[in-house]
């Protein structure tokens, strides 16, 4: 039970993430794999400085601030040098591995007995129901906030930006700028995700992004699956979809490593349980 | 007013197949008249178009809006001034929003895009009140995806949308030249109503002479780039299908 718990509190942890790859992929239209390297960036910068003792809440401006960046790096490379978005992503990811190594100098660091957001913020005594409440309340924030973002006027026009930029510039407004926001947020929610999660495990290491951006389409897709079935176009469900997306995802790994397999065969695992939804997905719409 | 001056404009500029699309264009477009520039393919009138909306910038000249200079600044800059309907009746709306969120875009064309939740109660009303005037029956279905709306509902509400938000000019790119002949009645009329509604400067371009003949308070035709003539419309002029075609 142990472990199922464990795999929906990853879950929720990765929803951040999952979210972001939903702005970057669903809401602008644009494939952007800096995830990889935007998520450990959140995560190495979270393990440095708190075990260097910087207060909570300055680690998570600092880490955040830190995705966002990533994905502006990513957007101006795709728009001022006119590089297809996929391998800008792919430059920068690449490029976030040496900048990662070296603001770690090493290439894991365990937060051994600092204090994290967990041990900060205590609600009850038990530290699993203490977890599993900062973590809810955490991601049910983020939803909210991002539905509400979606809803407003600007969210708008974001939205638009990815289905229509020839109207979105006649309707007064500029969609460089709207894809660089939206990047920059994408990956900011990236970086979040490492936030949580280096402190969810007690360590950050050089490898963790490998394969996110993957876990973050199979999240939305199983999301838009679900949402299919539910025929919704509602922003808030299918924002709580991707969370659901996310925890489903970690489920049926969990499920497929109780099975007994060697751990060797996660990515490859990861990798086949994605095919699988992109497959039945596309099933689903050539059918209708 | 709206005003081009000396509008030049060329493509593939010093190669053996250069194009000039814009040669010298002079042209004054006064308060409340509604201008049909009738032309042949590749008579440069969509360039015209293009120049106005800033699709394109042209190599020389100067254009203005109540003599602000707007003719380098960017398209979504000009959208300040300038609202337009597409020859394709997709492009002017967005399919994965709801027909209350594409009225929204539009309504904001000319301000600020802010952080507020601007899809109010009274906004919602406003909308379906003006959607209802359609009678198309889509004032119940303001919270559909417009993606869900045909071609020609689609451009029914582009044409509403374009006068959501104030416009010293509406730009029509053959609004109706994609759609099935009784649709594109119902547009033309609609276009026309709402140009003599809100007593916009409008500018249609066509290459349909019955529209020509029917619509518009001046006729501007293009021919090779330049402007070969430019006819007011009254009771003495009013220049029928067949006289435009002897001109074309």
């Amino acid at each position: 039970m142990d472990f199922y718990s464990a795999a929906l509190l990853q879950g929720l942890g990765y929803a951040a993430m999952g979210l972001g790859i939903y702005i970057s992929l669903r809401i602008f239209n644009i494939p952007d794999i800096t995830t990889d390297g935007s998520f450990t960036l959140g995560g190495v910068i979270t393990a440095v400085l708190i075990t260097s003792g910087l207060a909570n809440g300055l680690v998570f401006t600092v880490a955040v601030t830190g995705g966002a960046l990533a994905g502006l790096a990513t957007g101006l490379i795709h728009m001022r040098l006119k590089v297809n978005p996929l391998l800008a992503g792919i430059l920068v990811m690449t490029a976030l591995y040496s900048v990662n190594l070296s603001i770690m100098g090493r290439s894991n660091l365990p937060l051994m007995n600092t204090p994290t957001i967990f041990d900060s913020l205590a609600f009850t005594s038990d530290p699993l129901i203490n977890k599993w409440i900062i973590f809810l309340a955490i991601t049910l924030l983020i939803c909210g906030m991002l539905t509400w973002l979606l809803k407003t006027d600007y969210g708008i026009v974001m939205r638009a930006t990815g289905n229509n930029e020839q109207m979105v510039r006649a309707a007064g407004s500029n969609t460089g700028t709207m894809k660089l926001a939206g990047l920059a947020l994408a990956n900011a929610l990236t970086a979040m995700s490492g936030y949580l999660l280096v402190q969810y495990q007690g360590f950050a290491d050089i490898n963790m992004g490998i394969g996110i951006v993957i876990s973050g389409l199979a999240a939305v897709m199983i999301g838009e699956a679900l949402g299919h079935l539910f025929k919704t176009h509602k922003i808030l469900y299918h924002v709580l979809l991707v969370v659901g997306g996310c925890i489903l995802f970690r489920l049926i790994l969990a499920f497929t490593l109780s099975l007994g397999l060697n751990p060797n065969y996660l990515k490859l695992v990861t990798a086949l349980i994605v095919l699988f939804v992109l497959m039945v997905t596309r099933f689903k719409t050539s059918v209708r | 007013m709206i005003e081009l001056q000396s509008i030049h404009k060329s493509f593939h500029r010093g190669e053996a197949a250069e194009v000039r699309a814009l040669n010298n264009i002079n042209l004054q477009f006064k308060k409340g008249e509604f201008v049909i520039v009738l032309g042949a393919n590749g008579s440069g009138k969509s360039t015209l178009l293009n120049v106005l909306s800033g699709t394109t910038l042209p190599d020389e000249g100067k254009i203005t809006i109540d003599s602000t200079d707007i003719t380098m600044l960017p398209e979504f800059r000009r959208s300040k001034w300038i609202s337009r309907v597409f020859q394709n009746p997709l492009a002017g709306t967005v399919s994965e929003l709801t027909i209350l969120e594409n009225f929204r875009l539009a309504a904001i064309r000319a301000h600020p895009k802010k952080l507020i939740l601007g899809s109010t109660g009274r906004f919602r009303s406003l909308v379906r009140d003006k959607i209802a005037g359609l009678n198309l029956g889509l004032e119940n279905k303001v919270e559909a995806l417009m993606g869900t709306l045909s071609g020609g509902q689609r451009q029914a509400l582009t044409l509403l949308m374009a006068v959501m938000d104030d416009a010293a000019l509406l730009l029509l790119d053959e609004p109706a030249a994609a759609l099935d002949p009784k649709t594109s009645v119902t547009i033309m009329q609609l276009a026309e109503k709402i140009i003599r509604e809100h007593q916009l400067t409008a500018i249609l371009v066509t290459h349909n002479l019955k529209d020509a003949a029917m619509y518009g308070s001046r006729i501007v035709l293009m021919s090779e780039g330049s402007i070969t003539k430019d006819v007011l419309k009254n009771e003495t002029s009013h220049p029928d299908a067949v006289s435009l075609f002897e001109w074309f």
